[in-house]
């Protein structure tokens, strides 16, 4: 399972990631194409900020997704291949129950279509072995995009790297270190 | 991994820097993509602290600054300033060249003269100088300080250098749009001013603005400049060189002259020529000077010098590991170069005190001791040559020839074999009759984004197919030069009949038994000078306005600031001008909407984006058969 990953302490607020989705859901998906099309391209990834740290918003493809079970006419669904939430615009009413439990608050609206707009994970990008246009555009990479699992392991390396950085600084400064008694003495 | 593949001889210094795993621009440029889209668009501002404050394009965020600024405000005034950037280039190039001929004339430049007398009378009579029994000096001086005036005078007049060389009918048209200009620093402070946070806000107002930092471009820039060097060190005659990296030698002293000025890049030359023995007692053979850039460009037109490389080969040129020293002023030199010179022996020697790059040799050029700074830049560079002795060396096969060097004196100097007393006659009535269907000139850069599409070179061939005949400066003129563009055998490989026909008449009048090249080498960037002054005297002629004549711009690779301001200088004057990649205007309805429409019913002229090679030169062509029908022809 893939999945984008967030480094918040890397994000810088620049927006990027909003132009470059909004350009992918473009016609041309060219920026200067793009920004004369009418009606114009809408992202699906949201720049706030919090007391001036910023927080890239998307939708997070949950497992068990509220959006999923409340849809009243089965527009939501879950897709297999890429285990994505995704809309079915055909569908979907644009009644907005989704966005009412979606606990991200990354469903949008798009008034022109009348139906619900939300992130699908750039699916015909990875069909293409490219990553999502978000992560992509990302100049500090604070969005990572790889196997959920690989990524969370690069977290645990970091983690232990930390560890055990500090375990052989003590080590050197002969601080005393509590070791497991592991008997023969 | 690397996604662009360039020309072959650019692509094998490429190849060589990933082999011995040396960074280069490309590496940057692929990290850096993609690219910053308000950057792109000219949306973001910075001019203030509240900011920086970005407009969402697609109209889903922020439409405001913090100040209450549109995006139509925040994108003009940024291109007011990239305007400055480029035209204060230009007018300090210029006046640095004019300060000198001052002091030359007190004394105080030993090491330069007068070199052109014709053209200091040119100018002078020009300038309304009296010149009957008056020395040289005299009338140098003056026409000196009339140049200075340009820089000094706080009344209302205009530029001297725009009466002496704009067409009558253009400043007309400038006066009515009360954009005349009357001294380059003032008009600088002011866009600066009133780009600043509070100030002007009114869109169109700003682009007004931009025109009249092109005037300054054009005018108290390229022109000055232009006149002074002929002065100095002569008008450009036309002589055959050779062009490409190849041009550098495995046994000499390599001395590759990158930036702008010719106060520096003649004086390094002559020092050269006179230092070969020295480098000799070194076991070279000798000392090779080459050209990178403008600097270049102005060498090869007068002197021969070999074109080594564009802006975007300047850095890969030191991968050859032949570079001894690479001699810089200003402008264009990319501060990456010093990391790949401490890869090999190669000495990065900077000349001018507000330009410096951290880890490169600093010589201080000052024109007061020109002869002895020259002498010991070439001797840094003859011992950094005695470091590379019995190393390898990578020059990349393939020189082109060119034939370079067509000021306007020496285009008319082989029209005047035609006909004596009209000399235009014969270009005009070639372009009645078709012959020449129209001209367009190449300038600018080569695009590191672009280059490896072969932009300019799809572009030229487009225009030759269908007899438009090519004039370029710049880099744009190393491009075409090592395309292949510039010596006889282009004529009959990419023209149309009737342009064919035209070059080999001038071929034959000029007496060089071949015909003349299809693309002209018309100078240096400051040498678009030369084109204006070319169009205005054909306008002048025709009695039309230089917006009338079938001719067009194209910047196709543009990189610089520069390339922006004398792009406008060009609207101003009412010439098309085609741009790629796309100019930072383009998150601006009101600024896309003036340059590429209003803009016509204002001065004539019509900026044009056009990325794709093909589409643009149809464009182009298009545009020269309106104007063609609106003459009647
Ligand atoms: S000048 Fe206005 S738009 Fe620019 S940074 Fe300041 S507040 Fe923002």
């Amino acid at each position: 399972m893939k999945r984008v990953f967030l480094d918040l302490s890397r994000c810088t607020g620049c927006r990027s990631c909003e132009i470059a989705c909004a350009v992918q859901h473009s016609k041309s998906q060219n920026l200067f194409e793009a920004i004369f099309e009418t009606p114009p391209p809408r992202k699906r990834t949201y720049v706030e900020a919090i007391e001036g740290i910023p927080y890239p918003a998307r939708c997070m493809h949950c497992a068990e997704a509220p959006c999923v079970e409340i849809c009243p006419v089965g527009a939501m669904y879950r897709e297999d291949q890429f285990e994505t939430v995704r809309v079915n615009k055909d569908r979907c009413m644009g009644c907005l129950m989704c966005a009412m439990v979606c606990p991200n608050g990354v469903i949008g609206f798009d008034p022109d279509r009348k139906v619900a707009i939300k992130c699908g994970l750039c699916r015909s990008r990875l069909k293409e072995g490219m990553v999502p246009a978000c992560v992509e555009s990302c100049p500090t990479e604070a969005l990572r995009f790889g196997e959920f699992e690989e990524l969370e392991r690069q977290r645990r390396l970091q983690s232990a790297r930390v560890v055990i950085a500090a375990l052989r600084t003590a080590e050197q400064a002969s601080l005393p270190i509590y070791k497991e008694n592991t008997g023969g003495e | 991994m690397l996604q662009r593949r360039y020309d072959n001889i650019t692509q094998s210094l490429f190849d060589r820097a990933q082999t011995l795993g040396i960074e280069t621009g490309l590496d940057r440029l692929e990290r850096q993509e993609p690219q910053c889209a308000f950057g792109q668009l000219g949306s973001c501002c910075r001019m203030c602290y509240m900011g920086p404050c970005r407009i969402d394009p697609f109209g889903n965020g922020s439409q405001r600054g913090v100040c209450g600024a549109t995006v139509d405000t925040i994108v003009c005034r940024n291109l007011l300033r990239e305007e400055v950037g480029g035209a204060a280039s230009h007018a300090g190039h210029a006046r640095h060249v004019m300060l000198t001929f001052k002091k030359m004339l007190e004394g105080r430049a030993p090491g330069y003269k007068i070199t052109d007398r014709e053209k200091l009378m040119e100018v002078a009579r020009g300038l309304g100088i009296e010149t009957e029994g008056r020395s040289d000096e005299e009338i140098a001086l003056e026409v000196a300080d009339k140049a200075l005036e340009d820089f000094t005078r706080q009344d209302d007049g205009i530029l001297n250098w725009m009466r002496l060389r704009a067409p009558e009918k253009a400043i007309k048209k400038w006066e009515k749009l009360g954009i005349l200009v009357s001294n380059a620093h003032n008009e600088i402070e002011e866009a600066m001013h009133r780009t600043s946070m509070g100030n002007d806000a009114d869109p169109v107002n700003l682009l007004l603005g931009a025109l009249r930092i092109g005037l300054v471009d054009g005018y108290a820039g390229l022109h000055i400049a232009t006149d002074f060097q002929d002065i100095m060190f002569g008008t450009p005659r036309v002589r055959k060189i050779e062009a490409s990296p190849g041009v550098l030698e495995p046994n000499m002293v390599n001395i590759a002259m990158h930036g702008h000025n010719p106060l520096l890049s003649e004086k390094i030359l002559e020092r050269a020529g006179r230092l070969s023995d020295e480098a000799r007692a070194q076991g070279a053979e000798g000392i090779n000077v080459v050209g990178v850039c403008c600097t270049g460009n102005e060498l090869t037109m007068r002197h021969n010098v070999p074109m080594a490389a564009h802006n975007l080969q300047s850095e890969l040129l030191l991968l050859t590991g032949a570079v001894d020293a690479m001699v810089v002023d200003v402008q264009c030199i990319w501060p990456g170069s010093q990391r790949i010179a401490e890869c090999f022996h190669t000495k990065v020697i900077t000349t001018e005190p507000f330009v410096k790059i951290p880890g490169a040799t600093h010589i201080a050029f000052e024109p007061e001791e020109a002869d002895q700074k020259a002498e010991l830049i070439v001797k840094e560079a003859i011992e950094a040559f005695t470091r590379r002795k019995g190393r390898d060396v990578f020059i990349p096969e393939g020189k082109t020839t060119a034939l370079v060097g067509f000021s306007v004196e020496a285009i008319i100097d082989v029209l005047k074999k035609i006909n004596p007393e009209d000399p235009l006659m014969p270009v005009i009535d070639n372009i009645k009759s078709g012959n020449i269907f129209g001209a367009v000139g190449f300038a600018g850069c080569p695009s590191i984004k672009l280059r490896h599409t072969g932009m300019t070179e799809k572009m030229v061939r487009e225009m030759l197919k269908n007899n438009i005949l090519v004039v370029t400066t710049g880099c744009t003129a190393h491009i075409c030069a090592q395309a292949g563009f510039m010596n006889t055998d282009a004529t009959e490989k990419y023209c149309g009949e009737g342009l064919k026909a035209v070059l080999s008449a001038l071929g034959d009048a000029a007496g060089l038994g071949a015909p003349l090249p299809p693309v002209w080498h018309m100078g240096s960037c400051v040498d678009n000078s030369r084109i204006a002054s070319l169009l205005g005297a054909l306008a002048d002629r025709l009695g039309v306005d230089v917006s009338d004549l079938p001719v067009a711009g194209s910047a196709p690779e543009l990189v610089q600031e520069k390339a922006i301001s004398i792009g406008t200088w060009l609207l101003a004057l009412g010439l098309l001008v085609h741009i790629a990649p796309h100019p930072r205007i383009m998150g601006s309805p009101v600024a896309v909407k003036v340059l590429t429409e209003g803009l016509r019913d204002l001065t004539g002229g019509r900026a044009y984006v056009e990325l794709d090679p093909q589409k643009a030169s149809e464009g182009i062509i298009e545009h020269i058969r309106e104007r063609r029908k609106a003459l009647g022809i």
